[in-house]
C-alpha cells in the first residue's frame, strides 16, 4: 500500500461514488488509493500500516521466527459463524499457533473481481478488521490486484504472518514420542457442515455454525501451563483423518484412534449421516489436535476447558509402534479399520 | 443419535456375533446385495468378527457401479454442450467412460452442478428457462420415486427445458441374473433395505422359493447387517427357504404404495446394459413415451448419435466382483493400477462400491500385496 498525497484517511471518501470493484480499483492510480485509504486503512489501521510506507519494520523478538501462509478461497462468502475475512485472519493465527508460535503481525493480499459489491467488500474486510484486533494480532502490510469480471469468485485474500516461538519450545511432528496421547480441542466437522449448508442450500434440524475461531491464546496458556507439547496441527480442509495420516507420516508412528471418544455434535452427526459424508473427514477452523505426554493428558484437557474455543476437548488416541504409519481407527462396535487418506474430494452420495 | 447409536451398540454387536458364531456349522456363501451394506462391513470391520466359515460376497448393489461406459459416455457428450446444465448426484462425476469423466467435464468449462434432489434440478430448470437442465437419473429403485415425481412436477408446470438421462436399474432382476448363473455361488441374500422400504419384498418370495435361496431384508447400520445375517444363517442350518424382514422399522410386505404408483406412472421396465455384467432383461427403467418430451436420449438424438459404443478398461474386472465372483483385493490391478486417483472402474471411485470399500478401510498390506 503506498502512500497518496491526495487522500488522508481522514478526508471525506468519494468511493461511494463506485458500488462495485471496477478494474482501475487495482490500477495503481486515484481509484486504488481511494480503496486502500477509505476501505483497507480504515478498517485495520494501526501505527505500522499507517505509516504508509512498502513493508513493515519492527525490531525482533528473542526466540525463534514462524512464517507462514495461506491463501483463502470460500463459497460463499458469508456462512453461519463467520466469513471469508476472519477466516482469514484466524487460519494463518493458527498455523503460527500450530507452530508453539505467538502470532505477531499479518499481512493481507486480496485479489479482487471486477464488478464485486463495495459493501460486500466492507463487509469482509470489517471482519478481518474486527478477527485482527479480537485476537490481538494487526494486519500490518497488503496488496490488492483487480481481476477481469468472470476471472475470480468474488474475493480471493492471502494471508501471511509472522510469529515467535519461545525458547525451549519445540512443536514439530518429529517432536512426537511413541507413547504420546492424542488429543481433540472440541467437536469436529461444524464449519465444513456450516458451509455446505448454506453453499447447497440446505437446512438441517438444529443450527451448525462454523467453529472458526484463532487458537493461539489456549496454544499459549498450555505452554504456559506446563504441559510439554509435542505436536499441533489445526484440523482444515481434510479434517482430523488426513491431519493424523500427516502428522503418522511425517513422525514415522503409528496410532489408534477411538472413534467413540472423537466429539461430534448431533447436527452435525446427522447432517454427515444424510449426505453419506464422513465427519472425521470434514473442514475445521478452529479445532487442533495435540500430542501430549500420557501422563499430562488430564492437566492439558483441564487448560482446554477454560478456554470458550475449546469445544468439548477429548483424549481420542495414542500412538502405537505397530504398523507406521498407518492410523486405525477401533469403530464404535470394537472393530479396527484403517482410517486413510482421503481421495479427492468427499462427494454426498447417491442414496 | 435416533435409529443411529441404537443400531452401533458394541454388546450388542458382540453377542450378535457370538449368536452368529454358536449358529454356524457349516460354510456358507451370503451375499449383501447393496454397496451401502458392503460400507457397513468394511467401514466397521463386521467381517472380523463373523466365524471363518461364513463368507460375506459383495454384490451388484452400487448404482454409481453398473452405470455402462456408454451412459458414462453419453452423460459426458451431453454436460459437454453449450447451453446445457448438468445435474449429478456426487458420486458419478468421477465414474470414468471411454471418454473421460464428468469431472473432466467440470474442469474444461462444463456446467455440472452436484444435485441433493431432483426437485432442486427441476428447480434449476425453473430458474434457467434459457438453459437445457439435464440430469443423470442414476439409482435403484429408491431414487426413482423421486425422479417420477420431479418430471410429472414438470408436465404439470409445463417446463421443457428438463430431461432425464436415465440410467436406472431394478435389483431383483439382478439377483436373478446372479442365481440363474452356472458360476453361482451365492445361498443366501441380505436383500437392501433401502429398496425394500420402496418396493416392499413381495416380488422376493418368488425368486426366494425358485432358487431355493432364504432372502432376508436387511438395513445398514451394523447391528442392521448382523442381525440380518444371524436371521439368514438360522435358515440355512435350518434348510428354511423363507422371506424374513430383519429392516422392520423401515419395510413393510408391500412397500410405499405411493411411491409405486408414482413410477409406474412415469417410468416403464426396460432391458438395462449393467456394466461388468452384461445385458439383463427387464432390469432397467424407462421413461413411458407420454413422458417422451423429458428424454434426454430422444432430445438431444442427433448429438448422442454420433457416439461409438462405449468400451470397458479391459484390465477391470469389476464384473466378477460385481458378480460376487472376485473379492477388491483378489484383482491384480487392485491398489496398483486401479486407485481412486486413477480407476479402471467405477467399484474403486463410487462411495458405495466395493472396491472403494477395501481400499479406503483396509490395511496398506492387504493393498500393496
Amino acid at each position: 500500500m503506498t502512500q497518496s498525497k491526495s487522500f488522508e484517511p481522514a478526508c471525506p471518501l468519494p468511493i461511494s461514488a463506485t458500488k462495485t470493484v471496477q478494474l482501475a480499483h487495482g490500477g495503481g492510480g486515484r481509484l486504488m488509493q481511494e480503496l486502500i485509504q477509505g476501505v483497507f486503512m480504515r478498517a485495520f489501521h494501526n501505527p505500522m500500516l499507517d505509516s504508509l510506507h512498502d513493508g513493515a519494520i519492527w525490531p525482533v523478538e528473542k526466540g525463534t521466527l514462524a512464517f507462514t501462509t495461506d491463501s483463502y478461497v470460500v463459497r460463499p462468502l458469508f456462512f453461519p459463524g463467520g466469513d471469508i475475512g476472519s477466516l482469514a485472519v484466524n487460519g494463518t493465527i493458527n498455523d503460527l499457533a500450530m507452530c508453539g508460535a505467538k502470532p505477531l503481525y499479518l499481512s493481507a493480499g486480496f485479489i479482487l473481481e471486477e464488478g464485486l459489491s463495495m459493501e460486500v467488500l466492507r463487509r469482509v474486510v470489517n471482519s478481518m478488521a474486527e478477527a485482527a484486533r479480537t485476537a490481538g494480532v494487526p494486519i500490518v502490510t497488503g496488496d490488492t490486484k483487480v481481476v477481469d469480471r468472470g476471472k475470480g469468485d468474488g474475493i480471493f485474500i492471502n494471508t501471511a504472518g509472522v510469529g515467535v516461538v519461545p525458547a525451549g519450545v519445540r512443536v514439530l511432528p518429529t517432536s512426537i514420542q511413541p507413547d504420546d496421547a492424542i488429543l481433540v480441542s472440541g467437536h469436529l466437522g461444524s464449519h465444513g457442515v456450516a458451509v455446505l449448508s448454506v453453499r447447497e442450500g440446505l437446512t438441517f434440524d438444529g443450527k451448525v455454525e462454523s467453529d472458526s475461531a484463532p487458537l493461539h491464546h489456549i496454544v499459549s496458556d498450555l505452554i504456559q501451563s506446563g504441559i510439554e507439547i509435542h505436536c499441533l496441527r489445526d484440523l482444515t480442509r481434510g479434517g482430523l483423518a488426513s491431519a493424523l495420516n500427516e502428522l503418522a507420516t511425517a513422525a514415522k508412528v503409528g496410532m489408534v484412534v477411538e472413534e467413540a471418544a472423537i466429539p461430534v455434535q448431533e447436527p452435525v452427526r446427522g447432517a454427515c449421516e444424510l449426505l453419506g459424508l464422513d465427519p472425521l473427514y470434514v473442514a475445521n477452523e478452529g479445532r487442533f489436535v495435540a500430542m501430549v505426554p500420557a501422563q499430562q493428558v488430564e492437566a492439558a484437557l483441564a487448560v482446554m476447558r477454560r478456554h470458550e474455543v475449546a469445544n468439548q476437548p477429548a483424549h481420542i488416541g495414542m500412538m502405537t509402534d505397530r504398523d507406521p504409519p498407518l492410523v486405525v481407527l477401533r469403530t464404535v462396535v470394537g472393530t479396527h479399520r484403517v482410517l486413510d487418506l482421503l481421495s479427492g474430494e468427499q462427494l454426498p452420495r447417491i442414496c | 443419535m435416533k435409529y443411529v447409536d441404537e443400531f452401533r451398540n458394541r454388546a450388542v454387536a458382540t453377542a450378535l456375533a457370538e449368536r452368529i458364531k454358536k449358529t454356524v456349522r457349516r460354510p456358507w456363501s451370503i451375499m449383501e446385495v447393496c454397496g451401502g451394506q458392503t460400507h457397513a462391513i468394511v467401514r466397521f470391520g463386521l467381517d472380523s468378527l463373523l466365524p471363518p466359515n461364513l463368507t460375506l460376497v459383495h454384490g451388484p448393489g452400487c448404482p454409481v457401479c453398473v452405470t455402462s461406459v456408454s451412459l458414462i459416455d453419453r452423460a459426458v457428450c451431453l454436460a459437454s454442450l453449450p447451453g446445457v446444465i448438468f445435474c449429478s448426484f456426487g458420486d458419478m462425476l468421477r465414474v470414468p467412460g471411454s471418454r473421460g469423466d464428468l469431472f473432466g467435464v467440470k474442469a474444461a468449462g462444463g456446467d455440472i452442478r452436484i444435485i441433493y434432489s431432483p426437485l432442486d434440478a427441476l428447480e434449476l430448470a425453473r430458474n434457467n428457462p434459457d438453459r437445457d437442465v439435464v440430469c443423470f437419473a442414476v439409482g435403484f429403485e429408491t431414487t426413482a420415486p423421486a425422479w417420477a415425481m420431479a418430471v410429472t412436477q414438470a408436465k404439470q408446470a409445463g417446463i421443457t427445458n428438463f430431461s432425464l438421462l436415465i440410467a436406472h436399474v431394478l435389483v431383483p432382476p439382478a439377483m436373478e441374473a446372479i442365481l440363474a448363473s452356472p458360476q453361482n455361488r451365492i445361498q443366501g441374500f441380505l436383500a437392501a433395505g433401502h429398496v425394500c422400504t420402496v418396493m416392499g419384498y413381495e416380488e422376493y418370495e418368488a425368486i426366494a422359493q425358485r432358487y431355493r435361496v432364504p432372502i432376508v431384508v436387511t438395513g445398514f447400520e451394523p447391528l442392521d447387517v448382523l442381525e440380518g445375517i444371524a436371521m439368514l444363517v438360522s435358515q440355512l442350518e435350518e434348510g428354511r427357504v423363507e422371506v424374513e424382514n430383519q429392516y422392520v422399522r423401515s419395510v413393510s410386505r408391500e412397500g410405499n404404495q405411493q411411491a409405486k404408483s408414482v413410477v409406474d406412472r412415469v417410468f416403464e421396465p426396460a432391458s438395462r446394459i449393467w456394466r461388468g455384467i452384461g445385458e439383463i432383461p427387464a432390469s432397467g427403467l424407462r421413461l413411458k413415451s407420454s413422458y417422451n418430451t423429458y428424454n434426454a436420449e430422444l432430445k438431444f438424438q442427433p448429438d448422442l448419435a454420433q457416439l461409438a459404443d462405449g468400451v470397458e478398461d479391459p484390465e477391470c474386472r469389476s464384473g466378477l466382483v460385481l458378480q460376487g465372483l472376485l473379492k477388491p483385493p483378489d484383482c491384480p490391478a487392485f491398489g496398483i493400477r486401479c486407485t481412486p486417483e486413477q480407476p479402471l472402474g467405477a467399484p474403486m471411485v463410487s462411495s458405495e462400491g466395493a472396491c472403494a470399500a477395501y481400499y479406503r478401510y483396509r490395511s496398506h498390506a492387504t493393498r500393496d500385496a
